[in-house]
């Protein structure tokens, strides 16, 4: 897995109300989900961003509601992936059970502007920032077992998959 | 090495002899649970995967709590199809208006969980039910699917951080100070990933009211799940209302812990959290003078009858400031019914508040009590983050039902002590 994209910058405790606020809960469509992206913590992030950029949060990110919603409003607005210094656990797990790549980096957060490129190497586990020759930031390694929800393309799948076996 | 009750309860769900923290365990669940805004995804994703049935229609458990009755009609579409599904699998603890109350309020007090489960809940709060000593998690609507689908579900084992609560409580101060202050310590992610155990003399005195609400809050310092161990307040708690067998299981005195932290009760006073995070705890005597529009007292963190009997002690002969608004929402149909005989309505209606069916409602911002821009309103729910209630430009702060009822006599943030 490799992602290259444009990076928007969130800082600390980016929490689910933020990210996909409950008053939109009464939706649960990805596409109408995405529309309303990041909406309290950006207003026009979704008029801003272009498929295929990178989030890149701080400590804390996705704390609050266990909302799948969120890691659903992020992946339908087309966001590539989210790299932040931590998250929250519930976050955490929907996004891979969703399906929705993250990584944690405790230092790429203190290195990036919003608007720089970066490419994220998910499989070397590092994160290069694109047009500074030195630098490159290594990622924590995701653990095997999550990899594995990742390669079969979530929960859903990896249950079916082996139910099948 | 020993283990904590946390540790006790996973392995036994994991069918191992031993967990360690770090460990990925597949458990079995004794109960999953959802609500009308994330059984909807959990059903989609169970029907998508080729769910048929579930797994067990004792153990899956649905509410419509948070836009129900149906706010809108998105939201009648999806209490809907939360119905219809419910209907079809046959559950027997599917509730909907008139039998449903705020799920974490509702499913202690029905006694659908006992101490000793594992409860795997699509909703963050359903770490409240560690009060009953049972190791209860929010998950995702994902994760629900899958519980309903298998029957069990994977997990990390937490590291436990011991909080051990020591001294006499002042007056005025509930399981929601002592919460509030103590997620002002550590921080909103104080407690990530991590289990946290609940301990001391303190707490051996709190009503399960109390426990329900401190452990209730164990997610807004990151927590994985908040747990007591099982005492003689659980067993009178407990013995008339479970449906099931239960445990009672302990911590040994050489678990190993993350860490312990002391916490001395006796110089805590009524806490408020301001805007925009449950970690920004202060001691009413340091709130300043601030102007508040509304006072919500209700939810699943303080919305039981001890909550409205303390809100109601204070308002007792008393009126709300000109110009506020009190809204008062019993968390179930029971806790309504209670408050109602007790005569509790007459008094916040004398008040000048009025008072709500069970719902969500407001907490998540849903109906019922929204805020304007740059209004205020004082809390009993968990969360004051920004756009909570309302308007992004609104602001929420966070107390007890003591603090809550007193602001609205005040107008102002203050506690029964300042009035
Ligand atoms: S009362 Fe508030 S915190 Fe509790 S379940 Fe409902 S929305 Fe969530």
């Amino acid at each position: 897995m490799k992602f290259r994209g444009k990076v928007w910058k969130f800082g600390d405790n980016i929490d689910t109300d933020a990210i996909i606020p409950a008053r939109y809960l009464n939706i649960w469509d990805p596409q109408g989900l995405a529309a309303h992206c990041m909406e309290d913590a950006d207003p026009d992030f979704v008029k801003k961003m272009k498929p295929g950029d990178i989030i890149v949060g701080g400590e804390n990110f996705g704390c609050g509601s266990s909302r799948e919603h969120a890691p659903i409003a992020i992946k339908a607005a087309g966001i590539a992936c989210v790299v932040a210094k931590s998250f929250a656990r519930i976050f955490y797990r929907n996004s891979f059970n969703m399906g929705l790549p993250i990584f944690e980096s405790p230092d790429l957060w203190g290195k990036v502007k919003e608007g720089d490129e970066i490419e994220v190497d998910a499989d070397a586990g590092q994160i290069r920032l694109i047009g500074s020759a030195a630098a490159r930031l290594s990622i924590q390694p995701v653990p095997p077992f999550m990899q594995e929800l990742i390669a079969d393309g979530g929960l859903m799948n990896h249950i079916t998959k082996g139910r099948k076996k | 090495m020993g283990m904590t009750i946390t540790e006790k309860i996973l392995s036994r769900h994991a069918g191992l002899a031993e967990v360690r923290p770090g460990m990925l365990i597949n458990a079995k669940v004794d109960i999953a649970l959802g609500n009308d805004i994330t059984a909807p995804i959990a059903i989609d994703a169970f029907r998508k995967a080729g769910g048929g049935k579930v797994f067990d229609r004792e153990k899956v458990v649905l509410v419509a709590d948070h836009f129900a009755p149906n706010k809108d009609i998105d939201s009648a579409e999806q209490c809907k199809l939360m119905r219809d599904f419910a209907l079809e699998q046959k559950l027997t603890h599917y509730y909907d208006v008139g039998e449903a109350g705020v799920e974490h309020a509702l499913l202690p007090e029905k006694g659908i969980v006992v101490p000793g489960d594992l409860v795997a809940g699509a909703d963050s709060h359903t770490c409240t039910y560690g009060a009953v000593g049972a190791f209860a998690t929010g998950v995702g609507s994902t994760d629900l699917a899958a519980a309903m689908m298998t029957g069990e579900l994977w997990f990390k084992v937490p590291e436990t951080m011991k909080f051990v609560y020591q001294g006499r409580r002042r007056p005025w101060v509930s399981g929601k100070d002592l919460i509030l202050y103590t997620i002002g310590r550590i921080g909103v992610d104080g407690a990530l990933y991590r289990a946290m155990e609940f301990t001391g003399d303190a707490v051996a005195g709190l009503s399960m009211a109390d426990r329900l609400t401190m452990a209730n809050m164990a997610i807004e310092a990151g927590g994985k799940n908040g747990i007591f161990i099982p005492d003689a307040v659980t067993e009178d708690y407990c013995r008339n209302r479970a449906e099931r067998k239960y445990t009672f299981d302990t911590s040994d005195p050489d678990a190993k812990y993350h860490s312990v932290i002391a916490i001395d009760v006796e110089k805590i006073e009524p806490q408020v959290s301001f805007p925009h995070l449950p970690s920004n705890a202060k001691g009413i005597s340091e709130v300043g003078d601030v102007r508040i529009d509304q006072s919500i007292i209700g939810s699943c963190t303080n919305g039981r009858i001890e909550d409205l009997r303390i809100a109601a002690e204070v308002l007792k002969g008393r009126h709300i400031a000109p110009h506020y608004r009190l809204i008062v929402i019993p968390a179930t149909p029971a806790v309504y019914r209670q408050a109602m005989r007790e005569g509790l309505f007459d008094i916040f209606l004398d008040a000048g508040g009025v008072v709500s069916l069970p719902t969500c409602g407001p907490c998540l911002g849903g109906y019922m009590g929204i805020l304007a821009k740059g209004e205020r309103s004082v809390s009993t729910t968990n969360r004051n983050f920004v756009g909570r209630m309302g308007h992004p430009g609104s602001e929420v702060y966070l107390a007890g039902p003591a603090v809550a009822a007193a602001t609205a006599v005040a107008g102002r943030l203050a506690g029964p002590e300042q009035l």
